[in-house]
C-alpha cells in the first residue's frame, strides 16, 4: 500500500467524488465506503470486485483508486476519453499487469495474487489484434484450445466456425482478413474455452455498422449464458446496449450507473433548437452564462448545461422571434459524458495550479 | 486443475507446433538460416581463409653478395612473396612496418656471405606484420624452404655444405599463430560461430515479435508459463541448429575435404548443449529488447565478441588476460576446443567433457536470467 502516500493528493479526490465531501477527512477506509452502498448484496454475486486499484507507469498515476463492482452475467460498458486508464484497468483484471495497490477479487480469486487462477476463466481481447497473423483462422483457434487445455478441441474449434460463420476463412490466414472478421476471430479465440468473463477492450474500433451489431448481438447471447462481460468503447450507441456504464477520465472514476442513473444524476439540461443560421446562434450561445455546451446535431443544436433556470435566462432571448424552433430533450448520454470530463478536466487544472502556487509559497518562504 | 501445473506438456507442445508453423510460413528468416551458413562457409573457408600471397616485402639489404641476391629470387620465386622495395636503413624498415606498407620486412646483414661461406651460420632476420597472423603464416612457413632449397642450389660445395643443419639462422620475428589457422582449423570451428549467430538472432527475434506484433498481450492472458513459452520457442530452433551442423560438415568434407578424425555423432551429441545455451541467450535477449531491431542489435552484441575472443579469429592465448578471462565466460571458446579436439585430433566424447562443462553452466545461468527476466505481466 506504499502507493497510497504517494497519490496521497489523487487519493482524496477519488474520495470526494464518489462518496461526498463528508468522506475526504477519513482517507483510510476505501473498502468500506464502497461496500456500504451494497452492503445487502452477497459477495459471490459480483464476478469483479475491485477497491482501490491504483496504477502508475513512470510516476504517473494512470489508474487512480478504482473501485468497481460488477454482477454475475453483466454487461457493463467502460467508456472514458483516450488515455483515460480504461486498457490498464482491464489488463489489471486479468493479470497482465500488477496493480500498484487496491485490493479485490475477480471471479472469486484475489487480483494481485491469484492472476494464474484468474487467467483460464477469463476471454481478453485486447484492443489491437493479438492473434498470429501468419497462422490459418484455424490454427489460431486450436491454438488458444490447446493453451486453455480443452479436452475436444477439434470439435470446439469447427463448431465454434460454424456458429461464428468463419468456415469459409478457416484455412486463411488471418491476417489477410478484413478488420470486422479479425474481430470476430478474436471473439471467437477468446470466447472458446467458454469463460466466465469476458474482458473486451475497444472490441468494436473501426468496424462497420453491422458487424458491430453482430457482435453485440453474440456478447448478450453470451450473457444470457451467465457470462458477464466488461466492454470498454467510445461508441455511445454501444454504451446504450449496456447493463451498467462507468465512466472514467484521467484515472478516476467518474460515474458508475445505469444509463438512466448516469443521465439523471448528472442533472443537465438540453435543448434542441432547429431553424436557420444556426452556426450564427451557437456562437452567440456559447459564451453565455448557464450554457455549457453547443453541439450540432444535423440540422439541429443541442444546448445544454447544468442549472436549468439560467440556461432558460440564457437562451430566451433567441426564442422569440427569431424563426428558430426551440424544444426540451432528453440529455444523451455524450453530452453527460463532455460535461463529465470537462469537469474533470477543470479540477485536475484547478489542482495543478494550486500544487504550483503551494510550490511556489514553499520555495519563497524559507 | 491441471492448467495450473508449472508446466503442461500440452501446452508447451502446442507452443512448440505453433513456432514451426511460424517458421515455415516466414519464408525470409527460413532462407536466412540456411543461407547464413552457407554464406560464411564460402566466406570464411574461401575468402578469408585462402593463403595470401604475393606479400608485400621490403629488403634491408647490407650484403650485395650472389647468394643474398638469389634468396630474394627465391623468396619471390615461391610466389608468397612480392619484393616492391628495397630500403637503406633501420628506420626505413621500421616505418615500412609501421604503416603497413609491406607486410614483411627481410634484413640481410653485412657480412652474410663471409659468414655462410665460412660456415658461421649468419642470421637472416624476417619481421613480418603480425596483426593479422592468418596472412603471415603461409609465407613464414614458406620462407624456411626458400632459404635451404636456394643455398642448396647455390652454395658450393667445397664450403662444406650440408643440407642439414641450415646453413642460415632464419630468425622470424612474428609471432606465430599457435593453432597454426588453415582451413581444417576454420572450418569446423565456423560451426561455432555459424551457430552462435544465427541461433541468437532467431531467438531474439522470437520473442520480441510476439511483443511487437501485440501477439504477446493475447498469449500472457492465456494460463500459459513462462517455461513452456520459452522451452516451445527453444525446441523448434534446436533442430535449424542441426539441419546447420549437418549443412556444414557436409562441406567440411566434401567442399573443403578436411580430414574428420573424431565421431561426427559425438559433436552432434554434444552439440545439443552449446546450440541450447546459445538459444537461451537469445531468448533471455528478447526479454530485455523493446523491439525486434533492439534484439538483433543485442544478439551482435552477443556475437561479436564471441567471434573475436572465442579463438576463431585470433588465436586464444595470443590474447590479453583480460579478454581470455571474458573469453573463457563464452560458449563458442569451449565450443571450438570441444569441435576442433573432435574432428581434428580424434578426441573422444569423454576427453571432451572437460569442454562440455563450461557450456552447461553457461546454459543454467543464462536461462535463469531469461525465466526471471520473462514477465508475466505487460509493465
Amino acid at each position: 500500500m506504499g502507493a497510497d502516500t504517494d497519490n496521497s493528493t489523487g487519493h482524496s479526490v477519488g474520495h470526494s467524488l464518489h462518496n461526498g465531501p463528508a468522506d475526504a477527512d477519513a482517507p483510510k477506509a476505501p473498502v468500506n465506503d464502497t461496500s456500504a452502498n451494497d452492503a445487502s448484496a452477497n459477495e459471490a454475486d459480483y464476478v469483479i470486485d475491485v477497491s482501490g486499484l491504483t496504477k502508475s507507469f513512470d510516476g504517473k498515476v494512470v489508474v487512480n483508486n478504482l473501485s468497481m463492482r460488477v454482477k454475475r452475467g453483466e454487461i457493463y460498458g467502460f467508456l472514458g476519453p483516450n488515455g483515460s486508464g480504461k486498457t490498464t484497468f482491464i489488463r489489471m483484471l486479468c493479470g497482465l499487469l500488477k496493480p500498484d495497490s487496491g485490493s479485490g477479487t475477480c471471479l472469486g480469486f484475489d487480483v494481485l495474487t491469484q492472476a494464474d487462477e484468474i487467467k483460464p476463466h477469463v476471454g481478453y481481447m485486447a484492443q489491437r489484434f493479438s492473434l498470429y497473423e501468419d497462422l490459418t483462422v484455424r490454427e489460431n483457434l486450436d491454438f488458444m484450445a490447446r493453451m486453455y487445455g480443452l479436452a475436444d478441441r477439434l470439435r470446439v474449434v469447427d463448431e465454434c466456425l460454424t456458429r461464428m460463420g468463419m468456415t469459409r476463412f478457416a484455412n486463411q490466414l488471418a491476417g489477410s482478413l478484413s478488420g470486422g472478421w479479425k474481430q470476430r476471430l478474436a471473439l471467437s479465440a477468446c470466447t472458446l474455452h467458454g469463460p466466465k468473463l469476458l474482458l473486451l477492450d475497444e472490441p468494436t474500433a473501426g468496424v462497420d455498422p453491422g458487424a458491430r451489431r453482430d457482435f453485440w448481438d453474440e456478447v448478450h447471447k453470451l450473457a444470457s449464458q451467465g457470462v458477464t462481460a466488461l466492454i470498454s468503447t467510445h461508441y455511445m450507441d454501444e454504451a446504450e446496449r449496456c447493463h451498467r456504464l462507468a465512466y472514467i477520465a484521467y484515472g478516476d472514476l467518474l460515474a458508475q450507473d445505469t444509463l438512466e442513473g448516469i443521465v439523471d444524476h448528472a442533472g443537465l439540461c438540453t435543448w434542441s433548437v432547429s431553424g436557420a443560421n444556426l452556426p450564427e446562434l451557437a456562437d452567440a450561445l456559447r459564451p453565455l452564462p448557464g450554457v455549457e455546451q453547443v453541439v450540432a446535431f444535423g440540422n439541429t443544436l443541442h444546448v445544454s448545461g447544468q442549472d436549468a433556470e439560467a440556461l432558460e435566462r440564457a437562451i430566451a432571448p433567441f426564442q422569440a422571434g427569431t424563426g428558430h424552433d426551440w424544444k426540451l430533450i432528453r440529455t444523451s448520454l455524450e453530452e453527460v459524458f463532455i460535461h463529465l470530463m470537462r469537469g474533470q478536466q477543470a479540477k485536475q487544472n484547478g489542482q495543478a495550479a494550486q500544487k504550483a502556487q503551494a510550490g511556489g509559497q514553499a520555495g519563497g518562504q524559507p | 486443475m491441471s492448467a495450473n501445473n508449472v508446466f503442461c506438456f500440452r501446452r508447451f507442445a502446442a507452443m512448440v507446433y505453433k513456432e514451426f508453423i511460424q517458421m515455415r510460413r516466414d519464408r525470409v528468416t527460413f532462407a536466412m538460416m540456411i543461407g547464413i551458413p552457407l554464406m560464411q562457409l564460402i566466406l570464411f573457408g574461401y575468402a578469408i581463409n585462402s593463403d595470401p600471397r604475393h606479400l608485400p616485402t621490403a629488403v634491408l639489404s647490407a650484403d650485395n653478395s650472389p647468394y643474398a641476391r638469389s634468396i630474394v629470387a627465391g623468396m619471390q620465386t615461391s610466389s608468397y612473396f612480392e619484393v616492391t622495395e628495397h630500403l637503406a636503413s633501420r628506420a626505413e624498415a621500421d616505418s615500412a612496418l609501421k604503416e603497413g606498407r609491406t607486410q614483411f620486412v627481410l634484413t640481410i646483414p653485412e657480412d652474410f656471405s663471409r659468414k655462410l661461406l665460412r660456415g658461421e651460420k649468419p642470421v637472416l632476420l624476417l619481421e613480418a606484420d603480425a596483426t593479422d597472423p592468418a596472412a603471415t603464416s603461409g609465407a613464414l612457413a614458406a620462407m624456411r624452404e626458400v632459404v635451404s632449397q636456394v643455398l642448396a642450389r647455390d652454395l658450393p660445395a667445397s664450403a662444406g655444405y650440408v643440407p642439414t643443419p641450415s646453413p642460415v639462422t632464419l630468425r622470424v620475428h612474428a609471432e606465430y599463430n599457435p593453432e597454426a589457422v588453415t582451413q581444417y582449423n576454420i572450418v569446423p570451428g565456423l560451426m561455432g560461430v555459424i551457430l552462435t549467430l544465427t541461433l541468437t538472432m532467431i531467438t531474439s527475434l522470437a520473442i520480441t515479435r510476439e511483443r511487437e506484433r501485440g501477439t504477446m498481450e493475447n498469449l500472457l492472458s492465456t494460463p500459459v508459463r513462462p517455461l513452456e513459452v520459452m522451452l516451445g520457442k527453444i525446441i523448434p530452433y534446436i533442430l535449424v541448429g542441426y539441419i546447420q551442423m549437418t549443412l556444414i560438415v557436409l562441406a567440411a568434407k566434401f567442399l573443403f575435404g578436411v580430414p574428420l578424425r573424431g565421431s561426427v555423432l559425438a559433436v552432434f551429441v554434444l552439440s545439443l548443449v552449446f546450440i541450447a545455451a546459445n538459444l537461451s541467450v537469445g531468448v533471455t535477449l528478447s526479454t530485455i529488447a523493446k523491439n525486434q531491431l533492439q534484439a538483433v542489435q543485442m544478439s551482435v552484441f552477443f556475437f561479436l565478441p564471441s567471434l573475436l575472443l572465442s579463438g576463431f579469429m585470433f588465436p586464444f592465448r595470443g590474447m590479453p588476460g583480460w579478454a581470455q578471462t571474458i573469453g573463457s565466460v563464452l560458449p563458442l571458446t569451449h565450443y571450438l576446443r570441444l569441435v576442433r579436439g573432435i574432428l581434428l585430433k580424434g578426441n573422444g566424447a569423454l576427453e571432451s567433457l572437460t569442454h562440455v562443462w563450461p557450456i552447461a553452466l553457461f546454459l543454467v545461468v543464462v536461462i535463469s536470467v531469461g525465466m526471471r527476466r520473462y514477465r508475466k505481466t505487460l509493465d
